[in-house]
């Protein structure tokens, strides 16, 4: 594949292993947790202290899989990634608002979509560690946990129900998805849509 | 890209500083709206959002409630043992109240229509003993149990209920009865009772044996 002139490499293996290690997880923790809590669901599927298990120890073995994966992987093109993440330059602030400007491996959407996720990320894991203490020990009961934990849910669901239209639906964004499962993408694809990523006119 | 800014870990860490803090807020702030989200959670079709209420279980199945041949026995420290069918139980003297309920884990549900049976009447035909003091309730739902002394119990919006919001208890809400107990947090509320044994003491009900108050008196235990 990386032979292959017509295509480049836009995600490593390091990479794409944290993508769906996130995602598996989240789909089981987000499963598990409307059977939880949406009373239809409840009465019909039952088995709440087997549920909450799963729900809990998904969560646990998602963090720990997370740490092993960035400890193992690749962490200095992960570290590069982070900073490109990060940083919003002057065509990203202007694309954000709806000015066409040329993006480079990841456009402004992205970037956003990627910080919002590592946020939710840390207050669910902050927050159902807080449920799971305050069973235990009432001093760690606070009467905003829950509602933190079940806000979170739905702006999440939000968020994943636009991430999964852009990768599988939307026609320009979509190819992306192969990004994601294979690494490499079609180079003219990235010209078009990623030109500060790979400048028209290159190899 | 001297022009670039760090908007991505600004955003990181806005939302998640926001979210942390939310832990003291959303409570107290959810109170102040929820008022006025309370007619779209009401238009969606019942179950599909918790529209407030949480159902917590502890088996693996609810227990299903079959009118015919469901029995709730009243036994212990009494003059006689009662066994009484779904309609002796609804032919008892009928007691209606709206009142808040509080769940320990902080949700609240406000002017909850309850209708049922005030302990006073339920027990009279059995006859507790002078030297008892506690009711014990057994639930259905294996191993949930919990216990309140009779004080409690008497307590003027303290009911075994079999009726909420207009209509027949609910199978999740504990079909077809369960304790409502509004100075409480609701897990001393036992659904699905099955039996009521008259006692003289309080053994601690599922949820204490894992912790909590065995008086959970609303904004006046475990911790809150």
């Amino acid at each position: 594949m990386a032979s292959d002139p017509r295509y480049v490499e836009r995600f490593t293996r390091t990479e794409r292993t944290l993508h769906w290690l996130h995602a598996a997880a989240f789909l089981v923790l987000l499963g598990s947790g409307l059977v939880l809590y949406v009373p239809r669901l409840s009465e019909t599927v039952g088995r709440r202290p087997f549920l909450k298990d799963v729900h809990v120890y998904t969560a646990v073995a998602w963090l720990a899989a997370i740490a092993l994966v960035v400890a193992a992987g690749d962490r200095r093109r992960l570290a590069a990634t982070l900073r490109e993440l990060d940083l919003f330059d002057r065509d990203d602030r202007l694309w954000l608002q709806r000015i066409p400007r040329p993006q480079g491996r990841f456009n402004a959407g992205q970037k956003l979509n990627a910080a919002l996720t590592a946020a939710f990320a840390v207050l669910f894991a902050v927050s159902g560690f807080f449920l799971w203490l305050g069973e235990r020990d009432p001093r760690y009961r606070f009467a905003s946990t829950i509602l933190v934990h079940d806000g979170l849910m739905y702006v999440s669901l939000v968020l994943l129900v636009g991430h999964l239209y852009l990768a599988l639906i939307y026609p320009s964004t979509r190819h992306a998805l192969r990004g994601m499962a294979v690494g490499s993408v079609r180079r003219d694809w990235a010209r078009e849509h990623h030109a500060k990523w790979l400048p028209p006119g290159e190899p | 890209m001297d022009d670039a800014r760090p908007y991505g870990r600004r955003t990181f860490l806005a939302v998640t500083l926001g979210g942390i803090s939310a832990l003291f807020w959303a409570e107290p702030a959810w109170r102040a709206v929820s008022a006025a989200a309370r007619p779209f959670e009401n238009a969606l079709p019942p179950g599909l959002v918790p529209s407030g209420w949480r159902i917590y279980t502890v088996a693996a199945t609810m227990p299903r409630f079959d009118p015919a041949s469901w029995r709730l026995r009243i036994e212990g420290q009494v003059s006689r043992p009662v066994e009484l069918d779904y309609r002796q139980l609804r032919a008892l003297p009928r007691a209606e109240q709206v009142s808040t309920f509080h769940c320990v884990t902080g949700w609240t549900v406000k002017d909850v229509h309850w209708a049922g049976v005030r302990f006073r009447d339920l027990l009279e035909p059995a006859g507790p003993l002078p030297g008892a003091t506690t009711l014990t309730f057994v639930s259905a739902e294996i191993p949930y149990v919990d216990t309140l002394t009779l004080a409690q119990a008497h307590l003027g919006d303290a009911m075994l209920a079999y009726e909420l919001d207009g209509r027949p208890l609910p199978r999740e809400h504990g079909a077809p009865v369960r304790v409502v107990i509004p100075e409480m947090y609701g897990y001393k509320g036992v659904k699905w009772v099955s039996r009521i044994v008259v006692g003289s003491d309080a053994q601690p009900g599922y949820w204490e044996q894992r912790g909590y108050d065995v008086d959970a008196w609303v904004g006046r235990s475990n911790g809150l």
